[in-house]
């Protein structure tokens, strides 16, 4: 069964851009490459930890939305662990009100690029 | 002496307490659903150290309510909110 997920994790403050790329890509790459569908993606860039995780006080958001089916769960979970450079992350499941209000918030969104 | 009883005063007049009533703010608005990423929005259902607010000090219904814990926990997770605080306000 396909199911809308939603990723957010938090990589560390000590990367350059290029680095952080890379790693994004990484991830994106693994949902593709099982048969995930990514639907959004948002970078939040660096931001100030509520408290700090592995001494460090900020950390750079990156969030993802996609379409997979549960088993990539699995799969992109071990990846986060396995990584280093991840501090925290944290996959939901969507239910259709989260994909509603999700869409809202996108729209929202490129309607404030626009203008 | 109709009139002198209804110059009954007193020296501190009676207080009558108007309760206002709790409503739940999510069903007055029509919100389906609670973002977790929003920590502005979630701050106003946490008190000063962070801990979450009782149902009966916010109003909320208790189904939104559930709803309103999970996402103060996720948020905690993500550190955008902190498990502990002194001055969170």
């Amino acid at each position: 069964m396909v199911n809308q997920y939603e990723t957010v994790f938090i990589l560390t403050p000590v990367l350059s851009e290029a680095q952080i790329k890379e790693s994004v890509e990484k991830f994106e790459q693994i949902i593709t490459d099982n048969g995930g569908e990514i639907v959004q993606k948002k970078h939040w860039g660096l931001k100030k930890l509520a408290y700090p995780i592995q001494k460090k006080n900020s950390g750079y958001y990156h969030l993802v939305e996609f379409k997979s089916e549960g088993t990539l769960i699995d799969v992109i979970e071990t990846q986060f662990r396995r990584d280093e450079k991840v501090l925290r992350f944290l996959t939901t499941k969507m239910d259709k009100f989260a994909v509603q209000y999700a869409d809202k918030v996108r729209a929202k969104s490129q309607l404030t690029e626009k203008s | 002496m109709s009139t002198n009883q209804s110059e009954i005063r007193y020296l501190t007049p009676p207080t009558v307490e108007v309760k206002k009533k709790k409503y739940c703010r999510f069903k007055k608005s029509g919100i389906k659903y609670i973002d977790y990423k929003d920590p502005e929005f979630l701050k106003k259902f946490v008190n000063e150290q962070g801990k979450i607010l009782p149902r009966r000090i916010t109003g909320t219904s208790l189904k939104y309510q559930r709803k309103v814990a999970t996402a103060i926990k996720r948020a905690r997770h993500i550190a955008l909110l902190p498990y502990v605080a002194d001055l969170l306000k």
